[in-house]
């Protein structure tokens, strides 16, 4: 339609608020949207519906008894959540860890990292119109995951496994034959969606070029995990500043090419298989060993300050923890990636439809609880 | 590049900044925060992700804390700024990173630090109408008690 057509049919602008209850936001998310129509014109995201002031929070609690307020950040990743806090304080207290607890967490991590991944996979497509099929695929294998972790910490959504100096339980008589049986049967899962769902003629149409998201206002808004990824910038934090012993484990980190809502997508199906590469590796490497430094519950580390962030399945998770040299932290700051990742959104669906903001909100998988802390 | 060096490269531009002993963090006076953040963007030192912004309230000052990364060249470095009691405001660098204008809100929101020239300093966690900054230490909530130490 060339431009003198449409200067007839404009329609005058007006607001609508999608949110903060609406099954496509992914949580409490309110997007205050200006149309033209079905155009939009501009986006205005209000957050803060889930904030339960964690950081304030942290600061009456001993640092052993914040580990479980982690788990509420990214709930659908608690372990990985758990095991960048645990290490933030070990940096603090310059605790060194057993081998065998470092490749318990990496385990862990990743198993979460899949099931994180299948979360954002399943609702991604529900979000365009594949209905219930590839959710409940993809919930079927994640409940495969958590029953893995059910048995390795009684926990099937907020774990509070991960210890300052280790795990809470050393894994369980039989649990690695389990989570082989596992891989592989992932693995032939995983080629299965490739097949339903990645070159799918609907799937493309609708995600293909929607919301591009160039490599350097990714970089400038501080975008990470495989939203940045999926811009083509290859940049991983356990490739780039690798932490417990993910420079042993060999594995790809794989980019997109456009910057596009299928690309996110893909980047997430393909690190499926990475971290499936990785867990079975861990598992093969496994050593001997108690797991955990036996080193009570009350912490004092001297006055100091550090940063530590690690990959965690949205983006980059970074804890900043200031100590005055008593059992509790004098700040806790969470730099959470779903924060920054939602940030981008009014850039990405300027002059779009309506229809493609669920699709670019699902792309980006944000989680509210840990945007809002 | 290591952080000390990268606090050299800084120094010999800029003779006013400090480095923290125990931290290793560089310390800048709020006047030259726009000057110098803008020499880290475009000088070959290239910090591209401006990653987060905190603040410390040290009762009696606030500490600004700028975290910052070049991911092309595969560095870090931290910068603070001491604010003083009743001058808790400096320039926002929203014009330099998109990502300063999320991250300025919060602190803004959680500590009452004013970023001058921010193109929209509302609260952001906090709803739009609450009274006072919770993260500073003198806050206290009216309905909230905080259980004794141990």
């Amino acid at each position: 339609m060339n431009t003198s057509q449409t200067k007839d049919i404009c329609t005058e602008e007006f607001l609508i608020n999608m949110g903060p209850q609406h099954p496509s936001t992914h949580g409490v998310l309110s997007l205050e949207l200006k149309l033209d129509g079905e155009m939009i014109r501009d986006c205005t995201a209000h957050i803060g519906y889930l904030h339960r002031s964690m950081e304030k929070l942290a600061e009456n609690r001993t640092y052993t008894q914040f580990i479980p307020y982690t788990d509420r950040l990214d709930y659908v990743a608690s372990m990985n959540n758990n095991m960048g806090y645990v290490m933030a304080v070990e940096k603090l207290l310059n605790l060194e860890i057993s081998d065998r607890a470092k490749y318990i967490r990496v385990i862990a991590a990743e198993l979460n990292r899949i099931a994180s991944h299948l979360i954002a996979i399943g609702t991604f497509a529900q979000d365009l119109g594949a209905f219930a099929t590839p959710l409940f695929y993809c919930f079927r294998e994640r409940e495969k995951i958590i029953d893995i972790f059910d048995q390795i910490c009684g926990n099937r959504l907020t774990y509070n496994y991960m210890r300052i100096g280790g795990v809470q339980f050393d894994l369980p008589k039989g649990i690695d034959e389990k989570i082989k049986k596992f891989i592989k049967y992932m693995r032939s899962k995983v080629d299965d969606y490739d097949w339903l769902l990645t070159y799918n003629t609907i799937f493309l149409a609708r995600s293909k070029h929607i919301g591009l998201l160039p490599k350097d206002l990714a970089i400038n808004y501080s975008v990470s995990g495989p939203n940045l990824r999926a811009s083509g910038v290859k940049w991983d934090l356990r490739k780039d500043e690798p932490y417990l012993v993910y420079e042993k484990l060999e594995f790809d980190i794989p980019v997109g090419e456009n910057g596009d809502s299928w690309d996110r997508y893909k980047v997430r199906l393909e690190e499926i298989r990475q971290s499936l590469k990785i867990v079975e590796q861990a598992l093969g490497a496994l050593p001997e060993g108690d797991p955990t430094v036996k080193i009570g519950r009350i912490h004092k580390p001297s006055p100091s300050e550090i940063y530590l962030r690690t990959e965690n399945p949205r983006g980059e998770l970074g804890f900043f923890i200031i100590s005055d040299g008593s059992a509790y932290p004098y700040r806790l700051k969470i730099r959470s990636p779903s924060f920054s990742n939602l940030a981008v959104l009014p850039e990405l669906v300027k002059g779009l439809k309506i229809a493609d903001i669920v699709c670019i909100l699902g792309s980006l998988d944000i989680l509210m609880g840990e945007t809002d802390r | 590049m290591r952080t000390n060096e990268i606090f050299m490269a800084i120094k010999t531009d800029f003779p006013e900044v400090r480095q923290e002993e125990e931290t290793g963090a560089v310390i800048i006076p709020k006047e030259s925060l726009l000057k110098i953040t803008r020499y880290l963007k475009n000088h070959r030192l290239a910090f591209d992700n401006l990653h987060c912004i905190t603040a410390i309230d040290r009762t009696g000052r606030v500490e600004l804390a700028y975290t910052l990364y070049s991911i092309s060249e595969h560095h870090g470095i931290t910068l603070k700024i001491y604010l003083t009691a009743g001058e808790e405001n400096v320039a926002s660098l929203a014009e330099l990173w998109k990502s300063a204008n999320w991250l300025e809100r919060e602190v803004y929101d959680l500590f009452g630090v004013i970023f001058l020239n921010h193109p929209d300093l509302r609260r952001i966690l906090n709803p739009y109408d609450w009274k006072g900054h919770p993260l500073r230490k003198s806050y206290s909530h009216p309905e909230v008690s905080i259980k004794p130490r141990l």
